[in-house]
């Protein structure tokens, strides 16, 4: 295999060894951006040189870290000092941080180099990136196809071996739902578990920042560097962090594996439905108990995170202002005029959407009818997951209900847009732990699995992921990077 | 839920949004789709039920009001597409 094919765990024994170099690993990891990046437009920016040099400092004199000397990629809306970070809008087209996100300090701490910025949806907001205000991300097992997203540019550039891995962030799908069309391992982990000072909020109560990778080893090894309790952030734990890639040792005897119902029924494609039964029969066969459950409230998750989620985001992008950072309307002439025109110019359709859907749904009369009752709805959905895991230690479902779609084709129906979430989004509501991992291929596309599991125990969550993937060559099969 | 174009420019102003007249037709229709889904969850009796705002067993969190090293005022006004002399500049408001 080539360099820029490895995973992050191979790199780090290789270059530990000293069999490599880090520029050897940036060399190849540049080649294959500047040959495959025109076809997939995974890249906002590129930190070509800044790498480079800092590759060759390493060489030069090495330092310490989990990932000395390694390349690393963010999605652009985790702010990076001295980097531009746009979140895909016009709004922070120019937009440079004057700080890192505590995540980015802690890959910074442990040695990781910055390669560059991932495209999405715009401020996250969508499940294609083509709400994106630059371009969409193709993908790579088909360039005509959506990358998914929100977090799309961050999958795809891992699928096509332009990074090792990338972080993004997940507030209704937004790893997983990518990683399933771009056939990559997608970590979101438990609300609360990775910090998230310094990640542009989109819905503050569902936002999470999690890890997109080539394998599940990888996924737990960036977990034990970006997992911990962050005092800049109220909504932070302060809980113990463990060495996820002690529990990866393939053994799963026993494991107690509930499928819900609601999740294997009409609305997602039989062949998918089909890849999932026998990932679970492979389950069974390695040891697992396997048993049918139902989660009653499922079907209601997405109406409710269709009105908490705009109503987050109308609260959050009210900064968007055109004062202290953005695009700024410089011709109006008073205060109201300034706001109005800069969030005209500045947003794209989907965002603006969204904001007037949930200025709508916290508006006085709407809001006990659509806000507070979302929030009770919500209740129901998280007791369904925690009576199921009274009696199991993970649920698997698939992650999506299709595979990718053909970029344009959802644009027209909102809802039907809409409806990609509706088996990411309730694991978001009830705050917990959920991947997406490689189960196969439907008409030569990826289908992913999803694993979910009990708030901050995503250990048993990566081992169950890592017991199926070892028993399966999914994860090791390479997109060709053209049109089916 | 059916938002009348009176309602969607009501709700721009509240968002502190122009909008386009054409905009104000296409976002109608589709508010008024997400809404009409969204009344789906009124199938579900919730009277005794709390609403859950985040999972997480947390409620105000405090600390000691220390001073801390923070971004320069320099770069954190670099962003500022207007300022002058230390402010932020705005049009006159009153």
């Amino acid at each position: 295999m080539e360099l820029h094919e490895l995973t992050l765990h191979q790199l780090k024994k290789d270059l530990t060894a000293k069999k490599i170099s880090s520029q050897e690993i940036m060399n190849a990891i540049l080649k294959q951006i500047k040959a495959v990046d025109e076809r997939i437009n995974a890249f906002i920016t590129l930190n070509k040189e800044t790498s480079s040099l800092r590759a060759r400092e390493f060489d030069q004199t090495p330092w310490k870290g989990q990932m000395a000397g390694l390349p690393f990629a963010l999605k652009d809306n985790i702010c990076t000092k001295g980097v531009r970070t746009t979140c895909a809008s016009k709004m922070l087209e120019n937009f440079v941080p004057a700080y890192d996100a505590a995540v980015v300090k802690k890959l910074y701490s442990e040695g990781g180099i910055l390669v560059g910025k991932l495209n999405m949806d715009e401020f996250a907001m969508g499940s294609s990136t083509e709400s994106s205000a630059f371009f969409p991300t193709h993908n790579p097992w088909d360039l005509e196809r959506v990358s998914g997203g929100s977090s799309g540019g961050s999958a795809a550039a891992v699928a096509a071996d332009e990074i090792p891995f990338a972080l993004g962030s997940d507030t209704g799908g937004s790893i997983r739902q990518p990683a399933a069309y771009c056939g990559v391992v997608g970590l979101k982990p438990t609300y609360g578990r990775v910090p998230r000072w310094g990640v542009v909020a989109y819905a503050s109560s569902l936002d999470q920042v999690g890890v997109i990778s080539k394998d599940v080893y990888d996924a737990a090894l960036v977990m034990n560097m970006i997992a911990g309790y962050d005092p800049m952030e109220s909504t932070s734990v302060n809980t113990t962090v463990p060495d996820y890639t002690t529990a990866l040792n393939g053994s799963i005897k026993g494991l107690k594996i509930a499928y819900p119902k609601e999740y294997f029924q009409q609305g997602v494609d039989s062949k998918i439905i089909e890849l999932l039964k026998k990932a679970l029969l492979k389950y069974e066969e390695l040891g697992a108990h396997i048993e049918e459950v139902s989660l009653p409230h499922s079907e209601y998750a997405l109406p409710a995170y269709y009105i908490i989620g705009p109503a987050e985001a109308s609260s959050n992008m009210s900064k968007f202002d055109g004062i202290r950072y953005g695009l700024r309307d410089l011709t109006a002439d008073n205060v109201t005029d300034l706001y109005s025109n800069s969030r005209q110019q500045g947003f794209g359709p989907e965002v603006k959407r969204r904001i007037m859907l949930g200025t709508y749904a916290l508006s006085s009369g709407s809001y006990d009818a659509y806000y507070l009752k979302a929030l009770k709805v919500r209740r129901l959905i998280s007791d369904d997951f925690n009576k199921v895991f009274n009696g199991f230690d993970v649920i698997i479902a698939p992650t999506t209900p299709t595979t990718a779609f053909k970029i344009g084709a959802n644009t027209e129906d909102i809802l039907t847009g809409y409806m990609n979430d509706i088996l990411t989004v309730p694991i978001n509501m009830a705050g917990l732990p959920g991947m997406s991992i490689p189960c196969g291929f439907a008409d030569g596309l990826p289908v992913g699995m999803q694993i979910i599991a009990k708030p901050f125990d995503e250990t048993t969550l990566l081992k169950a992921a890592y017991a199926f993937e070892q028993a399966t060559d999914y994860h090791q099969l390479k997109p060709a990077l053209g049109v089916k | 839920m059916v938002i009348s174009l009176q309602e969607v420019e009501h709700i721009a102003m509240l968002a502190r949004i122009n909008i386009t007249e054409e905009e104000k037709k296409e976002f109608a229709g589709q508010l008024s789709a997400v809404l009409q889904y969204a009344e789906k969850l009124n199938e579900i009796n919730t009277e005794d039920v709390d609403p859950l705002y985040h999972i997480l067993p947390i409620y105000n969190v405090f600390r000691e009001d220390e001073i801390i090293e923070s971004p320069d005022r320099n770069e954190l006004f670099a962003n500022a597409p207007v300022f002058q002399d230390g402010y932020f500049k705005v049009p006159k408001i009153l």
